[in-house]
């Protein structure tokens, strides 16, 4: 497979995922700024903001300015609509390998978005976002029941999979960073689409200690961070076609794989205790795993090389 | 209720729905009896219907950096088998006889030498590429694909407008228009016998591997895009994907050694046949120009030493040179030893004979004046709908560079009923039938792209000037159903199985049904939370 395309692919998984993510996280948020009068609404998005990578902003920030920024934003890649846009980029220039119906969901799904502003407008932020939630699940349906399970399929769900435990990660610290009191685990099990879920799981206990271990080291439940991070590992796994004899062949594996042990080694209540500094290194964990893809399959270009012989 | 057809009126030049008003041609009986029930309303819809399609399916074209759906009329074009058969036969004698001109003008020169074609005609053509000679295809094949432009004249007569050798676009066109409108009108192709087209990229992927070079028995044919920003980038990619090959960019390929390789995850793929979109003077920077970014360096060298097959050939420009073409005629005659099948339009030369050129230039008003190495369109002149400041423009032009141009009789091009607003009006097409050369035979695909000026009285086409497209019915020797012809297939047979009733959901299902509706008595009137 191209390096390019490969790339291209490994990027569709995860702008969807981050637009998928981000429409989630914004929807459960400020929802809950609504409901709740005692949240202030400032502080709140601020957090917000401040977790979701915008660098902190003079002015007054309300829930309108959040959606705006985090929603709307076409020229930011990290919004929902920019990384919508940013995914249909991508798929367009690897059209012939993608199928007809995925390019062609998130190319309508692109057709849509200047509808979105008009549809926050009319129907309210949560007709938006749940319009978006759909389309992505709607990509990611074709993806799953139209795509052959090659590399490309690999690059793509490996994307997918980095970009989830990169935001379960954000999402996690914005509980951290309130101070543990807005927003509530119920509200961050909710933007997981985890709630139902867990309460089959832990029989409705609902305690700080119980919802970590689910978002962070739920086995079956595939947004949580373990999940994300197994499934990288086995598509990294799968890319190498040779393991090496001792240990793992690749960057990427090792981190990875680092990461996840980390996670997995380590009881709730002694992640607990130390979440903020969890977080913060499975941020890095995607920053790190994303470079080392990138430098190894993407970018393995031979120097080209102007030797007398070779021109003759 | 209002007849579609009702206010039609016929235009200037050849009507090919109907002889005389109200009278449709045998061809279009069939649609014009399918069309006419509707009412505008109806068909508007369907126009609808057909445009969200080619947007949701990103069937666009980029026209000034903006992606465009290259809009798709929904009246098609038909033409009869009979005529079929000469425009098919024309359109093959026209690429052979190209042919074996490029073999000739970058190999002995007999053509030349024996004073059919000038040679300065030759070495003055931008398109004429000294990189070029010397490159000798494997199989002999230089045009492997061909886009002939044809417009029907007054009398209906298919004319030859000029010639694509180069790198000539719109079949993927072709291919969509046909799947959208068995959508939108099933019931005409239920009742009509239409040559199918979707064997396009199954022929061209075996005139590829056919010029793979010399000892290489499975090719890797790559499709070379400019990238998402070229105009007929959709193209491209469509082409790519219906022959399950890669469609790289130039930054995707290397090339060292005089091998042509593509890079890959799992490091460096030879690529034997590279069919490109991409022009010759952005192919190869060592080359042609250093500053481009879309080629890849080395590729020229490695097509003189017979690694790798380029398609179309390098060079092949010299034959879409619009002064060449006037000369076409004669090639055939030289080469071939036939007469055209397929007449031209009537051309002056302005560079040979210092009367011709005055009595063009006295008549400026009346002719359609063209550059010779313009495409899509780009700098034509119609003189009787140009303004007198363009006139005395383009005098000043042709008179300081006649090489530069020629000029054509104003054909009024043939006609078809389109829909503009709610109703149908004539307006004037074209044809693009694409040929497909793998070396033994030349294959034409039965119909090609009928390009409709939208907009009243307009002559020119091109997409690039606002044209949009209709899709192209040729139809089979028998066009009936009645004659239906003898399957080559055996027709699959297919067997249902019985179904084995679905054993539900365990347990009582009877007393399971009870509860629930019992519970949904309970609950009624009231919403379920």
């Amino acid at each position: 497979m191209l390096s390019r395309i490969a790339e291209s692919l490994y990027w569709i998984g995860r702008y969807v995922e981050r637009a998928e993510d981000t429409a989630r996280i914004l929807d459960v948020h400020l929802h809950r700024m609504l409901a709740d009068p005692w949240v202030d609404e400032e502080t709140a998005c601020r957090s917000l903001l401040g977790v979701m990578g915008v660098s902190p902003i003079e002015q007054p920030v309300s829930a309108a300015r959040v959606v705006g920024l985090l929603g709307l934003d076409e020229h930011n890649p990290s919004s929902v609509v920019g990384a919508l846009a940013a995914a249909r980029e991508n798929a367009r220039g690897a059209r012939e390998t993608v199928s007809s119906e995925m390019w062609e969901t998130l190319n309508a799904t692109w057709h849509g978005l200047p509808d979105a502003r008009r549809r926050v407008e009319q129907q309210g932020v949560h007709a938006f976002f749940r319009w978006v939630r759909e389309r992505c699940s709607v990509l990611a349906g074709l993806t799953d029941a139209t795509m052959s399970r090659d590399e490309g399929w690999l690059f793509l769900v490996l994307g997918r999979s980095v970009e989830r435990v990169d935001m379960t990660a954000r999402l996690l610290s914005t509980h951290v960073r309130a101070g543990g009191s807005i927003p509530s685990w119920l509200t961050l099990l909710r933007s997981c689409g985890a709630w139902e879920t867990y309460l089959r799981t832990y029989r409705g206990s609902l305690d700080d200690r119980h919802a970590a271990e689910f978002l962070l080291l739920d086995r079956l439940f595939p947004r949580s961070v373990f999940a994300a991070l197994s499934t990288a590992e086995s598509c990294l796994a799968e890319l190498e076609p040779d393991p090496s004899r001792a240990g793992v062949a690749t960057d990427a594996q090792r981190i990875v794989g680092r990461s996840r042990t980390n996670l997995e080694f380590r009881g709730a209540d002694e992640l607990m205790a130390d979440l903020g500094t969890v977080l913060a290194g499975l941020e890095r964990t995607c920053s790190q795993v994303n470079d080392a893809v990138s430098r190894r399959y993407f970018r393995q270009t031979s120097a080209v090389l102007w030797l007398s012989e070779a021109v003759a | 209720m209002a007849d579609l057809f009702e206010d039609y009126r016929l235009g200037p030049g050849w009507d090919e729905m109907f002889g005389e008003p109200s009278m449709p041609r045998p061809t279009y009986e069939a649609l014009h009896a399918t069309l006419q029930p509707l009412s505008s309303a109806e068909l508007g819809i369907r126009a609808e219907v057909l445009a969200r399609a080619f947007l949701d399916q990103g069937i666009t074209f980029a026209l000034k950096g903006v992606e465009r759906p290259f809009p798709l009329d929904i009246v098609p074009r038909i033409i009869a088998a009979d005529e079929w058969r000469v425009v098919e036969a024309g359109v093959g004698q026209r690429v052979k006889a190209l042919e074996a001109f490029l073999d000739d003008v970058y190999g002995a020169g007999q053509v030349l030498a024996d004073g059919v074609v000038p040679r300065r005609i030759v070495v003055t053509s931008a398109h004429f590429h000294r990189e070029a000679a010397g490159i000798n295809p494997h199989n002999g094949v230089r045009i492997h694909v061909a886009g002939v432009d044809l417009i029907r004249d007054e009398q209906g007569t298919f004319r030859v407008l000029e010639d694509n050798v180069r790198v000539p676009s719109g079949v993927s066109y072709v291919m969509e228009n046909r799947r959208a409108m068995a959508h939108v009108l099933p019931e005409v192709f239920a009742a009509t016998r239409i040559q199918p087209v979707e064997s396009y990229p199954g022929q061209l992927l075996r005139a590829l591997r056919a010029a793979a070079p010399v000892g290489i028995s499975e090719p890797t044919v790559v499709v070379l895009t400019p990238g998402v920003h070229n105009s007929a980038y959709f193209e491209h990619a469509l082409l790519a994907r219906e022959m399950g090959v890669e469609l790289v960019e130039g930054r995707d390929l290397v090339c060292v050694g005089n091998e042509v390789a593509m890079r890959t995850t799992a490091g460096e793929q030879r690529v034997d046949v590279i069919y490109r979109r991409v022009d010759d003077e952005f192919l190869d920077p060592v080359h042609f120009r250093a500053d481009s970014v879309l080629g890849c360096a080395g590729l020229i060298n490695a097509a003189r030493a017979g690694r790798v097959t380029i398609a179309n050939a390098v060079g092949n420009g010299v034959a879409d040179d619009k002064l060449l073409y006037t000369y076409v005629p004669d090639l055939i005659r030289y080469y071939l030893n036939e007469e055209p099948i397929l007449p031209n339009v009537e051309t002056y030369r302005l560079d040979e004979d210092p009367d011709v050129l005055a009595h063009v230039l006295d008549r400026l008003d009346e002719l359609v004046l063209k550059p010779v190495d313009g495409s899509g369109g780009a700098g034509i002149v119609i003189g009787s709908q140009a303004t007198d400041e363009q006139l005395a423009a383009v005098r000043e032009r042709i008179e300081v560079d006649p090489r530069g141009w020629i000029a054509q009789r104003e054909v009024a091009l043939s006609m078809v009923p389109t829909l503009v607003g709610n109703r149908l009006r004539a307006r004037h097409v074209d044809l693009r039938p694409f040929a497909v050369n793998d070396g033994e035979k030349v294959w034409v695909l039965p119909g090609g792209l009928t390009r409709v000026a939208l907009p009243e009285g307009a002559l020119v086409v091109n997409s690039s000037q606002g044209g949009g497209s209709k899709d192209t019915w040729v139809l089979t020797e028998s066009a009936t159903l009645a004659d239906e012809p003898s399957a080559v297939d055996p027709p699959i047979v297919v067997v249902p199985s019985p179904h084995s009733p679905d054993p539900g959901p365990a347990g009582g299902p009877v007393a399971v049904q009870q509860q629930q509706q019992q519970q949904s008595a309970r609950s009624s009137g009231a919403p379920p939370c």
